[in-house]
């Protein structure tokens, strides 16, 4: 067992803002957002990396915040749920897709559906209801609500769409 | 929940790392942490150091340049799952990748952590038995390969030991116009699998079967090829009758069973699997040949 507890200092630009703080090495890149900088958007359920609640974007791809050490995304770019309004703070295409379509009950589930969401339709803007059924099978919800989430993902990727045309 | 209280170290270079592993007591390497991290989430491993493979460049990248493909260690499971050139060379791996976990596993995740975790269920360590693949492992004292035949020790054990580093796995992929099949049965799309089967055919300028393999996985200790079911299809005509034997042969081996799935139902779902799997994989080898 090593003397004391082992720390360091992590610099991370998470949603744009240069954050530094000194963590323990054991700490999970989920547990410095919300402990050392506050941001309590992403949220841990399991912490083994089956439900997919504490999904961020880590230099753009969603990874589980749970499974990767906060000083492992030292001088990485993250993004979290708090970062994906548009600048004036009105919700984003995605956002406003879950809301008008019922995509959410509880809203546990909704920080990490929306992240990998983020992700996924950035690279796959045609994806269809299959295709989004799997990408979002890393991703638990336990009001069960999917249905209602497919469609607001559908309905998010067809306005996303449309803006890139306009 | 938070691991029990280690000392991470960065490495930046295979060297480094091979320094490291021999050096440090009671460490364990890291690398997409997408086994290791829940393990010692929920403290089922505990370690005083932990030795980060990510920043090593030089173990991550795909090589289908000459005749044999290397993967490096540390090459993501999601850069595989899109490698052009690997899917035209090798298909049956982008097939089974899809399978792996999630796309966020996958973009952590390493087909060498994936390999030296050697889950029962993992698809990766049953593409390494099915295409007879070699590990690399480098250490302070040199590289040495081992065959994927004798990889696997026992339950969730390879033939790593302490102080080495899996460094890249490599394989021949099959001649081109091959016929392959990867499917499984889980609960949920990219849980770990009830059972899983490989299949890989190719077929000779009458028709007939000129190789096969086989490979199951999520039914035993590591990945089991059904030799005896190779040795069965080489030289015959496909049928659907012969794919009917080849997945008799399967479901006739003891299985595992376990809190969820026992061995009867086990034997059943190879049995159904590896007859599907290798008429689909006969299937795409004869479309294959009336292209040629």
């Amino acid at each position: 067992m090593p003397d004391g507890l082992s720390k360091r200092t992590v610099s991370v630009t998470v949603n744009g803002q240069d954050m530094t703080a000194e963590v323990e090495d054991r700490y999970s890149l989920a547990d410095f957002l919300r402990h050392a900088l506050g941001l309590t958007g992403t949220h841990l359920g399991c912490e083994h990396g089956v439900c997919g609640a504490c999904t961020v974007l880590v230099d753009g791809e969603a990874v589980r915040g749970c499974l990767m050490l906060a000083v492992q995304a030292e001088g990485c770019a993250v993004t979290t749920i708090e970062g994906l309004a548009n600048g004036d703070g009105s919700l984003s295409p995605l956002q406003q897709a879950f809301m008008d379509n019922h995509g959410l009950q509880c809203g546990f589930c909704t920080p990490g559906i929306l992240t990998t969401l983020t992700a996924y339709l950035r690279d796959h803007p045609n994806a269809d209801e299959p295709a989004l059924r799997e990408a979002l099978s890393g991703n638990i919800c336990r009001c069960t609500g999917y249905d209602t989430i497919v469609r607001a993902a559908l309905a998010a990727a067809e306005t996303l769409r449309e803006g890139a045309k306009a | 929940m938070k691991p029990a209280p280690f000392t991470y170290h960065r490495a930046e270079t295979l060297t480094q790392a091979a320094d490291m592993a021999a050096s440090l007591e009671n460490a364990r390497l890291l690398s997409g942490g997408q086994s290791l991290m829940p393990m010692m989430n929920l403290r089922y491993v505990a370690v005083d150091h932990l030795i980060d493979l990510n920043p090593v460049a030089e173990l991550a990248g795909v090589s289908v340049d000459g005749p044999r493909i290397t993967i490096g260690g540390m090459t993501r499971q999601r850069a595989v799952l899109e490698h052009d050139g690997l899917a035209e060379r090798c298909p049956i791996i982008q097939e089974a990748l899809s399978f792996v976990g999630h796309v966020q596993t996958r973009n952590r995740g390493t087909v060498g952590g994936s390999l030296a975790h050697l889950d029962p269920a993992a698809e990766l360590p049953g593409m390494a038995a099915l295409l007879d693949a070699e590990i690399t492992i480098t250490s302070k004292d040199g590289t040495r390969t081992v065959a994927m035949a004798d990889y696997p020790l026992g339950y969730m054990t390879p033939d790593i030991n302490e102080g080495e580093i899996l460094s890249a796995v490599a394989f021949d992929p099959w001649p081109q116009g091959h016929g392959w099949d990867f499917r499984e049965f889980a609960q949920r799309h990219g849980d770990f699998a009830m059972a899983g089967v490989g299949s890989l055919i190719l077929l000779n300028g009458a028709g007939k079967i000129a190789r096969a393999a086989v490979v199951l996985i999520g039914v035993d200790d590591g990945p089991v090829r059904l030799t005896e079911a190779e040795d069965m299809l080489c030289g015959e005509t496909p049928s659907e009758d012969l794919f009917r034997a080849a997945g008799a042969l399967a479901a006739g081996r003891p299985m595992a069973s376990d809190a969820l799935v026992t061995e009867a139902y086990r034997q059943h779902l190879a049995g159904v699997l590896v007859r599907r799997s290798l008429a689909n994989a006969y299937s795409r080898a004869a479309k294959e040949m009336s292209h040629a």
